[in-house]
């Protein structure tokens, strides 16, 4: 095994750490705001990953430039399923909450394969193709690109969060709703937003990954279960700490798989996560 | 001490409402004479599954109802079940009656392996780790080369039917007769720790744990055994679901639908109670057996869809589930005199 490969499997690892990272992010901020883990979060990058899909299919549009559409696609469909679904449970028992966004995952994912069917599909001849070569390190093109957009939209979603006005008041709801609306916020909108904008991410980066990945309707679960380790690992609620944990999944999935086994991939990370709650149960970066 | 612990010390357990025991007696009776009735082979694999479900539902509200701890990887011990009776029966021979009881004591193993560390966890923290466990299982099984990697085990048919192996090729009702009795025995053990000083304790630990503590209830102690009775209910339905369908592979015993489904049924019957999975089982699998057989089970996944929708208007109308629907006092014992 030469140093080569070793590089290349990190900045494999590098790039698909930060997609983890955003779509993490999302997952985190609705937790940050609301207590509620968003069991159907996979099912959200499957829906967006497909609205690509379709919209390249049926208007030929490049998944490049579809995305603006993806996101607002994705945030109002968080809209929607705080409204219909999510008001209902806030009060709920933490149980209740789970099986709700739990059965929402069933729904989403099983009306997916009745409609679209569970084929294989992809995007032919995007305008993402090619890669580059640095020394003997190949880098694909669409995977650097959805990586460095997805590292934009984070800090977007961090200087939001922690500089504007709305994501101020958005911090005010989760660490306090009472409070919060008392002094005029209503936490109600912001649940509302704050799942538009978690959504939104997960917009981005499944848009970006329409350009290279493989588009069925069971694409999410893995992703998912990677995000909610991100968030354990970077203390849930925490959104700079997904960063450094998707980087570290990242990294720990393509070293993994390339030093040990690649059929065990998942069990890596799996493990990590495992040690990180028994030993460091507020996760590695705490939170905000 | 709890008053409810006091008055579950001095009351006889049999002391139930008389109606509600002879509607019970009445259908068990009903249960155990209607095979002879010449019911057709699909009915019998609908009650067969119904039992099944039932029990695994029982399994998993025992876990999460009465401790309330949410388990989304209780597949596993399914899986466990099933492959321990398969494996010992075709290398070893040995018979499915004993070999249970390996899967069951397998099943408590690994409970208390996954339990000691992470049933210190709370709420979110222990429901994502049980599922990435369940995960774990399947993928390991679906590459472990002496249990058959991913083409999973044929277990070798006896030529004709026979008690000892478990097999009935002729007809499905002495399962039916197999399933009826696991059921009745679940369900009785169950209402027992419903009733007893440790189910009071579960339900202490599920509802306050703080002051659970407080009363000297050893808080992770008690979860544990309620997740290694939980396996140990949940490891016979995996063996008898393998004599019963005698192929099993990673993606049907470890799959995640198993999990998913006895989380279903509690919710939908009711949450901590024992009858809850009763209900939803005997409301849920004749959907998925029925919408399988008029609207196509292969990729269509319409049950799963109505799976969903279920879970979700159940979780924002019914919390309690169905047998919420029913009054409390008939389900509840006499008032003390």
């Amino acid at each position: 095994m030469t140093s080569e490969i070793i590089i290349q499997a990190i900045v494999t690892g590098l790039m698909m750490g930060l997609i983890y990272a955003l779509i993490a992010a999302g997952l985190s901020l609705i937790f940050g705001l609301m207590e509620i883990v968003n069991f159907a979060h996979g099912e959200h990058l499957m829906l967006s990953m497909f609205s690509s899909f379709w919209l390249w299919s049926l208007f030929g549009l490049d998944p490049l430039f579809s995305i603006p559409i993806t996101i607002l696609l994705l945030a109002f469909c968080g809209i929607i399923t705080h409204y219909f679904l999510i008001r209902y449970i806030l009060k709920a028992k933490m149980l209740i909450q789970i099986c709700a966004t739990f059965g929402l995952s069933i729904f989403i994912r099983s009306i997916a394969q009745l409609l679209w069917t569970p084929d294989f599909r992809n995007v032919d001849k995007p305008l993402l193709e090619g890669r580059i070569e640095i020394g003997s390190v190949f880098i694909g093109q669409p995977q650097l690109y959805a990586s460095l957009v997805c590292l934009v939209a984070f800090f977007g979603l961090y200087w939001f969060v922690t500089k504007t006005e709305t994501g101020l008041a958005l911090q005010a709801t989760a660490q306090d709703r009472h409070a919060a609306e008392i002094l005029g916020i209503p936490s109600n909108k912001m649940f509302a937003i704050g799942w538009a904008i978690g959504l939104g991410c997960v917009g981005v980066a499944g848009g970006m990954m329409a350009n290279y990945f493989f588009i069925f309707t069971d694409v999410g679960i893995n992703f998912a279960l990677f995000a909610f380790v991100a968030v354990a690992l970077g203390g849930f609620g925490s959104i700079i700490g997904c960063l450094y944990a998707g980087i570290i999944i990242g990294l720990v999935e393509s070293l993994g798989g390339l030093l040990i086994d690649p059929s065990f991939k998942l069990l890596y990370v799996f493990a990590i996560y495992l040690l990180v709650v028994i030993y460091k149960p507020q996760g590695l970066f705490g939170r905000y | 001490m709890d008053t409810k612990l006091e008055i579950a010390k001095s009351e006889p357990i049999w002391n139930t409402n008389n109606r509600v025991i002879s509607i019970i007696a009445g259908l068990i009776i009903i249960l155990f004479v209607l095979p002879l009735f010449g019911m057709n082979s699909f009915y019998l694999h609908l009650f067969i599954m119904i039992f099944m479900h039932a029990v695994m539902a029982q399994s998993w509200n025992v876990i999460a109802g009465f401790s309330g701890q949410i388990s989304l990887g209780h597949g596993a011990f399914f899986g466990i079940g099933a492959y321990a009776t398969s494996f010992f029966y075709m290398e070893y021979g040995i018979t499915p009656w004993i070999s249970i009881f390996f899967g069951m004591f397998v099943s408590a193993i690994f409970a208390v392996l996954i339990g000691i560390p992470m049933l210190r966890l709370s709420g979110h923290y222990f429901a994502i780790a049980t599922l990435l466990i369940g995960i774990s299982f399947q993928v390991v099984f679906q590459r472990w080369d002496l249990v058959g990697a991913a083409s999973g085990l044929w277990v070798t048919m006896t030529p004709e039917d026979s008690w000892s192996a478990l097999q009935f090729h002729s007809s499905k009702a002495p399962y039916y007769y197999v399933f009826l009795i696991f059921f009745l025995i679940t369900f009785f053990l169950v209402w027992l720790l419903s009733r007893s000083k440790l189910g009071y304790r579960l339900r202490a630990v599920r509802d306050d744990p703080q002051a659970a503590l407080s009363l000297c209830i050893n808080v992770s102690n008690y979860k544990i055994i309620a997740y290694v009775i939980s396996a140990m209910i949940m490891a016979p339905m995996g063996s008898l679901f393998a004599q019963y369908i005698l192929i099993i592979d990673p993606d049907r015993v470890f799959n995640i639908e198993i999990s998913i489904i006895v989380l279903l049924i509690t919710v939908l019957g009711g949450i901590g109670n024992v009858w809850g999975p009763i209900i939803g089982a005997a409301i849920l699998v004749p959907i998925s057996e029925y919408s399988r057989i008029y609207l196509g089970g292969t990729g269509g996944a319409v049950d799963l869809i109505f799976y969903g929708l279920i879970l979700m208007i159940i979780c924002i109308f019914r919390p309690n589930g169905l047998i919420s629907f029913i009054p409390k006092d008939i389900l509840e014992r006499k008032k003390q005199r």
